[in-house]
């Protein structure tokens, strides 16, 4: 007998239950008209976002670079340019050194595009996808600012970094005194450690929306109500998970182009890899994005709600460390 | 000693922490929205036995420590340190009170004891769950009473105090359960 562990990491009523989720997404869309595509997962470029590492391999006859997608979200533009009208993924996606109980460096993505919805109007799709695929009740939905100043009486939007690095303090005990970060760094920090976990009290998935405008990534960025400058981004948190990243895309090749060379700037201060940027989308924009939201969501994160599991291994058919 | 990137970290992982060594409990990896990954730690202080939360930032390192647990058996106490023997080297080793401390109502010559060495010193003596003692005090046995109702107090051969039935008499041999420190049963020959 070899003692070699060659079993799946999820029971088989959990790959059936996969199955199951994979059919409701596409009858899903399809009653949306909305059509599946699929695109390349080796990409001659990568996204340079600071913190999002990717996979990368050579093609031997030229040694042409490649790297796996962290998310198809820049080919799915490009058709979207082309004109493909409404469209949607499932894609295996990659990121370098995540691993733990809640990620795995190849996970599963559900990422769809409308030009035909807005901003508020993706949130109620998204919403209407949990409660139909997952049985969820009905998302609560509170903006980024007014979620900081509910939980830690704090606006975020004005807030000082010397204020939020105290108030991370003086609520993370497990924070050593020599803990550096930048303003954004203590923003996310909060928010991970301190308001998230407020989150499961509503019983309910949780839309935050309206995130700070140095936190755009590819979102569009636009005045709020109270004429501050935030960015068209929003998450979904449910049963304690982050679950999905949604866009009102920013539509503007050149101050994209801004951002990308911005991200690489601050991965050379961090002594991380540059990352070649994706003329091939920039063109695509230059040549014009209809007006378009966009959201990825983590299949699998959904599936585990779904089915109970703590561990994402448990709802995947063989866990990366034994692939 | 090596030193252990967070890319490592799993529970059991032994580090020095401020100067003390630690053992990883539990290590969860949070990647917050788009920002920078960490990791949450749970873990025990070994020298203090203390359950702490401590966060790293993701691909920092921390340096690892000479930690091991070795089965040792009790040989004697000379009034400031608890001597042990290993059984296979004969090698002796000397705990003092902070590394026997709870542990000291449970020791008894010739039994095994599990004893975390930090740079070769034992850092913490842990008793088995099981041990046979003999009663060295109690108020007389209830004839009859086996009922195991009530009880009383009993003193045992290591000053340990525990409640027993009320049928139980000085000199019987009891075995207790150390994690509770409370009695199972008359000891079986």
């Amino acid at each position: 007998m070899s003692s070699i562990n060659w079993q799946p990491s999820s029971e088989l009523e959990i790959l059936k239950r996969r199955a199951q989720l994979l059919a409701d997404v596409r009858l899903f869309f399809a009653e949306r008209n909305v059509m599946e595509v699929q695109t390349p997962v080796l990409s001659q470029a990568a996204p340079t976002a600071t913190y999002l590492d990717s996979f990368s391999t050579d093609y031997a006859p030229t040694g042409q670079h490649y790297y796996l997608q962290t998310s198809p979200e820049f080919a799915m533009k490009r058709l979207l340019a082309a004109g493909s009208g409404d469209i949607y993924q499932i894609a295996p996606v990659f990121r370098n050194g995540e691993l733990g109980r809640l990620h795995s460096p190849e996970f599963t993505m559900l990422e769809w595009y409308r030009p035909a919805l807005d901003y508020v109007g993706l949130m109620y799709e998204v919403d209407a996808l949990l409660q139909q695929l997952a049985g969820f009740p009905a998302a609560v939905k509170i903006s980024y600012q007014q979620l900081y100043i509910d939980t830690l009486q704090c606006d975020p939007l004005l807030a000082e970094t010397k204020t939020l690095k105290s108030l991370a303090f003086k609520h993370i005990p497990s924070l050593p005194d020599n803990w550096e970060t930048d303003h954004d760094g203590w923003l996310e920090l909060l928010m991970s450690e301190v308001i998230e976990p407020q989150l499961l009290n509503y019983h309910a998935p949780v839309i935050v929306f309206d995130f700070p405008a140095s936190q755009a990534q590819l979102a569009n960025v636009y005045q709020n109500p109270n004429q501050q400058k935030v960015a068209a981004r929003f998450e979904v948190y449910a049963g304690g998970l982050e679950l999905a990243n949604g866009y009102d895309e920013c539509l503007d090749p050149v101050e994209l182009k801004q951002r990308f060379e911005r991200d690489n700037q601050l991965r050379s201060s961090q002594n991380k890899t540059v990352m070649p940027i994706d003329e091939r989308l920039l063109a695509a924009q230059e040549a014009g994005l209809p007006a378009c939201t966009g959201v990825a969501m983590g299949l699998d994160r959904l599936l585990m709600l779904i089915s109970g599991k703590t561990q994402l291994s448990e709802v995947l058919s063989f866990g990366f460390e034994h692939s | 000693m090596a030193s252990y990137s967070t890319n490592e970290f799993k529970s059991g992982l032994k580090f020095m922490l401020d100067g003390d060594p630690c053992s990883i409990i539990e290590n969860e990896f949070v990647k917050p929205g788009k920002g920078q990954a960490f990791n949450r730690v749970k873990f025990r202080n070994l020298k203090t036995g203390r359950v702490n939360e401590r966060t790293f930032k993701s691909g920092d390192s921390v340096e690892g420590a000479d930690v091991i647990e070795i089965d040792l058996e009790y040989s004697y106490n000379d009034g400031e340190f608890w001597h042990f023997m290993d059984p296979n080297t004969f090698e002796q080793y000397a705990a003092d009170a902070n590394a026997i401390s709870e542990s000291k109502d449970w020791l008894k010559e010739q039994y095994s004891y599990l004893v975390t060495l930090w740079n070769g010193s034992p850092l913490l003596v842990t008793p088995p769950n099981f041990v046979n003692l003999t009663v060295t005090e109690t108020d007389p046995g209830v004839r009859g009473d086996t009922s195991g109702g009530g009880g009383k107090p009993a003193t045992l051969e290591t000053g340990a105090v525990v409640r027993v039935p009320l049928f139980i008499e000085i000199g019987e041999v009891l075995k207790v359960d150390t994690r509770s420190a409370s009695y199972v049963e008359r000891a079986k020959d």
